[in-house]
């Protein structure tokens, strides 16, 4: 009976181990990244709220002119540790379109905590036509939407290297050593001293391309600390529960071997 | 098949233990799947609205949308003011002071839902009928109410409510 | 067994005119099992378990989920941010369809192995096999739903198949999208059907369960139930058992749903749908993979569509391609070892699905392909015919006295061989 459930667990276990290999391992242009220590790593990984706010000053005066931003509003703010006459201040920086009035015409107000972030463009087509043709992506999502998540993020943020000897790039390209065929439609965003951070912190290049991708990772999922939490919570009460059935059906089992 | 303890029983507390433990963990599962339909984060962000009553002129009304009702907003004169000042408590279905329903007299601040059957009473344009207390008029039914938005007459058994509000600032009030 | 004790007024008068309680305790209490079934019989009660958890999850989601195309994507955002609880639901949802395909796969390796699909059981084996299809259309267009880039391109891969078909085959694409491409009808429809077929499967679940208990479970051993001595009550034996089990996939499962929650999935299903961008591979959930392996496999694209749909379809005739008279692969040492064979080239599908259809794979699931369909077609009916199989067992339960199960000296290692 043991033998059974020990070849059960290991069946299981292979199983979870070949899945995730075979559904990752696909694209042969991807090249290979160091991997990261993130404070949200791990199961009992967190968001650190410094970073996260360092990080969306990042976003906010380098990224956000061409990036959109959109499953975020600015209520989701209160995360990063603001109150809320911050972010009502925040979101008064801003202008959004509001309407119909009155007279049936469109307006423009101050952006309240309740809205979206604004995205920059009001369409593709005019992010297009200010970028060369090339559409910068939305952001709300990015970690989960690319193989790698944050730490492939960080190497393309960083990874603006010097062109190699002989190689070359393409009209309007930029040489990246981490995106896929490494030519990429985006110039570096980040430069040392590019942002002054509020709490100090000398914002090289490096520092920022760690902050912003951690504020990005906090974009995607807001509720990632609440998942783990509840994670750890949910499979310490099931590993009791296990041992609880395990000795039950022993007991009650006792008199049929 | 003999039981291998002589307890003719199955009470055992393994039994009952792991049994306990299935059914909080059922419990558990079960509020998350409930709770899901609650009003969800963005719903709760529209749960106040801010108002500057200071673009409101005197004698005119305005309606505000919260929490997808509509608030009416009225810049009461003089008149106004004095008759729903005066009316006896007696008079009134539903007695209140105009002062406990205004405290600032000059703007009320109502829910625009008339307390019968939920219609939106006329009485926020200049062209409405505003019944015979010159407040509100409620076409679906007929009720009456005055220029405090107290029922006067007609099936509504109660005032039209009062919602939360504070003055932020001198004109912005933040309803809900 | 007498009926239940029910002492309970209120019971009785409804029992009287609805026999529920006493339909549930001969199914449950009286229900005489095979005693020696082992943990691999777990998995067709969490299948059961599985399916219950995605009915719930999914009326749940559809309350918050709009299915438009201009709407979906942000719809299941708004879940997985804003709705109470969203995220856990939408991952449970999520996850729980992998998590059933497991199950389910598990539960029809175990039926191979045992000979489960043999008389009297092919009736209840070919419902399981429309089980199968029905989850794989309802997941295929569960997978459509959240209008990623892997919905719409997967969704459009998938149903452009069809047009293979000779005369008829782009009228019933175009039929199928309800447009010139997949688009909102498409998106609609597929959101209507995906929430009728979990109770269609609902249904030929109870079908599959009443042709289980026509004739019972089969057991390790493959050998028929004799008398009483063989078997034990359902409850509290298997019923206990399967909380147990119930425990441990409940372990596994919330250790991915918390923990691993997109490792199943695809990043670029991330990004909204784009008729314009076609992503660099389209792959599939992986448990489709070894039936795309299959599909691309073949360089024609007709035969490569029916070679898909023969892979499921041989699974249909397989007890009648399978005509040994002895069940369990226990007693069937060359089968044993083949079947071994035939897992490994399962396993190997999958991997190759995911793979670019370049070079080396190719290769490979062209071979993996032909050693498919070479076990059922050449392999099984030869084996019926010329495989020897070991000594059966006399019974399952072990005579009162004595040790071993009665059999004679010849073969006595064979009575207790364990998978």
């Amino acid at each position: 009976m043991m033998g059974c459930l020990q070849k059960l667990i290991l069946f299981l276990l292979t199983f979870l181990v070949t899945v995730p290999v075979a559904t990752t391992a696909r694209s042969a242009e991807s090249i290979p990244f160091p991997s990261q220590e993130w404070s949200f790593n791990g199961p009992f990984g967190t968001f650190n709220r410094g970073e996260l706010q360092r990080g969306f000053q990042v976003y906010k005066e380098v990224c956000a002119t061409c990036h959109s931003l959109n499953f975020i509003s600015f209520r989701n703010l209160t995360d990063l540790g603001f109150n809320e006459n911050e972010i009502k201040a925040i979101a008064a920086e801003f202008q959004v379109e509001d309407g119909p009035n009155n007279e049936g015409e469109m307006f423009e107000r101050a952006a309240i905590p309740s809205d979206m972030w604004p995205a920059p463009y009001p369409n593709d087509n005019a992010a297009r036509a200010s970028n060369n043709g090339a559409l910068p992506p939305d952001l709300s999502l990015m970690v989960d939407a690319r193989a790698g998540g944050a730490d492939y993020l960080y190497a393309l943020l960083s990874g603006y290297h010097e062109i190699p000897q002989g190689k070359e790039v393409g009209e309007g390209m930029y040489y990246n050593a981490y995106y896929p065929g490494n030519q990429i439609a985006m110039p570096s965003p980040l430069v040392d001293d590019g942002v002054e951070y509020v709490d100090g912190t000398r914002a090289t290049l490096v520092q920022q391309a760690r902050d912003v991708t951690a504020f990005l990772a906090w974009a995607t999922e807001p509720n990632m600390e609440q998942r783990k939490r509840m994670g750890v919570m949910v499979i310490i009460f099931l590993l009791v529960m296990t041992v609880l059935f395990y000795y039950s059906k022993k007991k009650i089992w006792s008199d049929v071997h | 098949m003999a039981d291998s303890n002589d307890q003719p029983t199955r009470r055992d507390f393994i039994h009952v233990a792991s049994v306990s433990a299935a059914a909080l963990g059922a419990a558990c599962i079960a509020w998350p799947l409930i709770d899901q339909l609650n009003p969800a984060a963005d719903t709760l962000a529209l749960s106040t609205t801010e108002f500057d009553v200071s673009g409101v002129q005197e004698g005119m009304s305005v309606s505000v949308v919260w929490r997808g009702k509509p608030v009416f907003v009225r810049h009461r004169t003089k008149a106004e003011i004095e008759e729903a000042a005066a009316a006896e408590l007696s008079d009134l279905p539903d007695p209140q002071t105009d002062a406990d329903r205004a405290p600032r007299p000059e703007i009320l601040v109502l829910l625009g839902v008339c307390t019968h059957l939920g219609c939106v009473p006329l009485g926020q344009k200049a062209t409405d009928p505003k019944g015979e207390w010159g407040g509100w008029f409620c076409p679906c039914h007929g009720s009456h109410y005055d220029t405090s938005g107290r029922i006067r007459k007609g099936p509504a058994p109660t005032n039209l409510v009062i919602p939360p509000y504070k003055y932020i600032s001198d004109n912005v009030i933040k309803i809900g | 067994m007498s009926g239940p004790k029910l002492t309970n007024p209120v019971v009785r008068w409804i029992d009287h005119r609805l026999p529920v309680f006493t339909f549930l305790h001969h199914e449950m209490h009286e229900y005489p099992t095979p005693k020696n079934l082992n943990y691999w019989w777990n998995f067709g009660s969490l299948a059961g378990i599985t399916l219950v958890i995605m009915i719930v999850t999914g009326i749940i989601l559809s309350m918050h989920y709009t299915a438009h195309v201009d709407h979906a994507f942000q719809s299941v955002e708004r879940i997985m941010r804003d709705v109470n609880y969203g995220w856990l639901i939408r991952y449970i949802h999520a996850n729980g369809a992998s998590f059933f395909f497991i199950v389910v796969y598990i539960h029809i390796f175990r039926g191979l192995y045992y000979g489960s699909y043999k008389a009297p059981r092919e009736l209840l084996w070919m419902l399981g096999v429309v089980i199968l299809l029905l989850m794989m259309a309802t997941a295929f267009m569960g997978y459509v739903l959240p209008w990623g880039q892997m919905s719409f391109w997967g969704a459009t891969v998938i149903t452009n198949l069809f047009s293979a078909i000779p005369l008829v085959g782009e009228s019933i694409v175009t039929l199928l999208w309800g447009g010139f491409s997949v688009d909102n009808p498409t998106l609609n429809r597929f959101f209507s059907l995906h929430y009728l077929l979990p109770f269609v499967i609902v249904g030929v679940v109870v079908l599959h369960i009443i042709a289980l208990h026509r004739f019972g479970s089969n057991n390790p051993l493959g050998i028929d139930v004799r008398g009483d001595q063989d078997t034990i009550s359902f409850h509290p034996y298997y019923t206990v058992k399967d909380m147990f089990g119930l425990s441990v996939f409940l372990t596994i499962m919330a250790a991915v749903v918390f923990f691993l929650p997109n490792s199943m999935g695809h990043p670029d299903n991330y990004i909204p749908a784009n008729p314009m961008v076609t992503p660099a591979h389209i792959v599939p959930e992986w448990y489709f993979l070894p039936f795309y392996a299959i599909l691309r496999a073949v360089p024609d694209k007709l035969l490569g569509v029916l070679a898909m749909f023969a892979a499921i379809a041989v699974l249909f005739v397989l007890p009648w391609l399978d005509r040994s008279p002895v069940r369990s692969a226990s007693f069937r040492p060359i089968y044993k070892i083949m079947f071994w064979v035939f897992l490994l080239d399962c396993v190997a599908l999958t991997y190759l699905g995911a793979m670019p259809a370049e070079g080396i794979y190719v290769v490979l699931s062209r071979l993996c392909t032909v050693y498919y369909f070479f076990h059922f077609i050449v392999l099984l009916p030869a084996l019926s015919i010329f495989e020897t199989p070991r000594s059966l067992p006399r019974s399952i339960g072990k005579p009162v006295l004595g040790g071993g199960n009665g059999i004679p000296a010849p073969a006595p290692a064979a009575a207790r061989e364990k998978p």
